[in-house]
């Protein structure tokens, strides 16, 4: 068996299951991660209730009375679902991902901690804002909390440790770093991220269907925009 | 307008079976976190299971019916009353117009169902008439109810209807009147003292030390405070790791038990985060979850083992159990 082939597939109690592709965050298995959502979407299993996607896993959460199957188990049905899933997904590579542009403002306020990741790193604010824009971001995986992105790609040269004490409140649109991550708070939230600047795109309206903005497998880069363009965008996405 | 809030309670929320499909958006499933509770709350006031009612927690509030209504209390034992006279659980019940009903303390259990005929009519967010009071969406404006709110309800169900005129013949002078009947020997939930949820292996329950590994299915668990719609704080037993782990986010469920570097494990509960990093030591049963749900800060439950077979066994067991309900109430 090829090592990109490769998998394992656990219960997540009764109702659910995972398939995990590898232990490490990286690009191929990403790709397999979104052959197989793209798989489950087209063709559900019976009793598949919802699919989503981790970093290097898809779990699925189905309805254990409706797994129409001879197996032993509802279990043991979708784990046959499943490794069916799994033949497709080899079979259908995902379509080109899309890359979503997300204006930051780096200044006007927004980006209360972006002097300390500077010094942080040895840098000017203006390194720092170059550095961050510059790369295109992967989205993992869309959790924690709703329309949250985990983005990978973020260069090292700009990473900062947690605050050692977290804010009350984060207003939604923060763009932050922790360690060797970076993300956009979708929602007015406490938080210990060092916060570097702000978008003026709302990430998660309920309202929508899909309700946040960005989806996992789609790609970001980061737009740095004046405090006039943010207000602006602002007043035209209210 | 058929319900006025008067008093809302400790946290009292619009509730239902929860929301479905929007986990890989990190929308949690919020509902009703005793959903057996509520299910049967909603069958006897002649609703769909998955309508929405409210979700009283630890201590009542007081409603008023502005209409004729056909209503039923499940879960958490409050004492509910209409005027100085108590009111049945766990059976249709009519309340006429104008009617007060209020709720003290919570006796045994945590979370009180209130269920209306023709099920709380509210705007449903990502198909699910669920609070998540994270995120303010969903439910009564995505928050907790407050004195003077007031809820609509939809339309009642023929058998709704039929329950409104028997009982009402009955009511006299009274402002209600109960059933003859209740939901009986499936009243699903015993709150008893410390009780046993079951739960199987989690995940990564063989990185655990032996002893920890033991301890979490032979010791008492302290629910501490906070512990909340999101999650149970659980304390008594310090749970280890052989060797410090680095994991990597992925999903987890109402009922994951998850133990932080702290070693107190959390179990996740209806507005669970949707992915998680902790080391997961086991996930309870989710025939027992209405049994977690119902465990007040301050008490105690202990986890034994069972496995997966036996969860997915228990699973068809319950939900035949609740159909045999739901078809027993339909030839009432």
């Amino acid at each position: 068996m090829k090592s990109g082939e490769e998998y394992e597939i656990y219960p997540l109690g009764e109702r659910a299951a995972t398939v995990r592709f590898g232990a490490v965050i990286d690009p191929d298995i990403h790709n397999r991660v979104r052959a197989m959502m793209s798989v489950l979407r087209e063709k559900p299993f019976p009793g598949l209730v919802e699919a989503a996607p981790a970093f290097t896993s898809v779990t699925v959460y189905y309805d254990p009375l409706r797994v129409a199957s001879d197996a032993a188990t509802p279990y043991d049905a979708v784990c046959l679902h499943l490794k069916e899933t799994l033949l497709q997904a080899e079979l259908h590579p995902p379509k080109a991902p899309r890359t979503v542009e997300i204006p930051v403002c780096y200044d006007g306020g927004f980006g209360p901690d972006l002097a300390q990741v500077a010094e942080w790193n040895g840098l000017t604010k203006e390194e720092v804002i170059r550095i961050h824009s510059e790369p295109v971001y992967t989205i993992y995986m869309i959790g924690f909390a709703p329309g949250f992105p985990y983005l990978g790609g973020m260069s090292e040269r700009i990473a900062a440790p947690r605050k050692s004490s977290p804010r009350m409140m984060v207003p939604a649109g923060s763009v932050g770093i922790a360690g060797k991550q970076t993300g956009i708070y979708p929602l007015n939230s406490p938080g210990g991220w060092q916060i570097i600047g702000r978008t003026p795109l709302e990430l998660f309206r309920p309202g929508h269907i899909p309700p946040s903005l960005l989806q996992a497998g789609d790609l970001v880069r980061f737009c740095p925009i004046r405090k006039e363009e943010y207000e602006h965008l602002k007043e035209r996405g209210e | 307008m058929s319900l006025i809030i008067h008093h809302p309670g400790l946290l009292t929320t619009v509730q239902d079976a929860g929301r479905q499909g929007f986990l890989q958006y990190g929308v949690t499933e919020s509902g009703a976190m005793d959903t057996y509770a509520l299910r049967i709350a909603n069958l006897l006031a002649g609703n769909s299971e998955r309508a929405a009612a409210l979700e009283l927690t630890l201590n009542g509030g007081s409603f008023e019916f502005a209409e004729d209504m056909l209503i039923a209390v499940c879960g958490a034992d409050m004492s509910a009353a209409i005027g100085s006279v108590a009111v049945p659980m766990w059976k249709p019940v009519f309340v006429r117009k104008g009617s007060v009903m209020s709720f003290g303390r919570a006796v045994s259990g945590c979370r009180t169902y209130l269920a209306a005929a023709g099920g709380l009519d509210v705007t449903e967010v990502m198909g699910s008439a669920g609070t998540y009071l994270r995120g303010g969406f969903g439910g009564y404006g995505g928050r907790a109810l407050q004195k003077g709110d007031h809820l609509r309800t939809g339309a009642k169900s023929d058998w709704s209807l039929r329950q409104i005129a028997q009982l009402s013949g009955r009511c006299g002078e009274r402002e209600f009147a109960a059933a003859a009947w209740s939901a009986g020997s499936i009243q699903v939930v015993s709150y008893l003292y410390q009780p046993f949820v079951r739960a199987m292996r989690g995940h990564e329950f063989d990185l655990f030390k032996a002893e920890s590994r033991e301890l979490f299915f032979d010791g008492i668990f302290r629910v501490e405070s906070p512990s909340d719609r999101m999650g149970y704080l659980l304390s008594g037993e310090r749970l280890s790791l052989t060797a410090p782990q680095e994991a990597i986010s992925e999903a987890v469920a109402f009922g994951t038990v998850q133990v932080p570097p702290s070693g107190s494990p959390i179990v996740l509960m209806a507005d669970h985060p949707t992915t998680g990093g902790y080391p997961r030591i086991a996930q309870a049963a989710f025939v027992d979850l209405p049994v977690l749900a119902q465990t007040k800060p301050g008490e105690s439950v202990r986890f034994r083992e069972i496995t997966l077979a036996e969860a997915q066994r228990l699973y068809a067991v319950k939900e035949m159990e609740i159909r045999q309900l739901r078809e027993a109430i339909s030839l009432k």
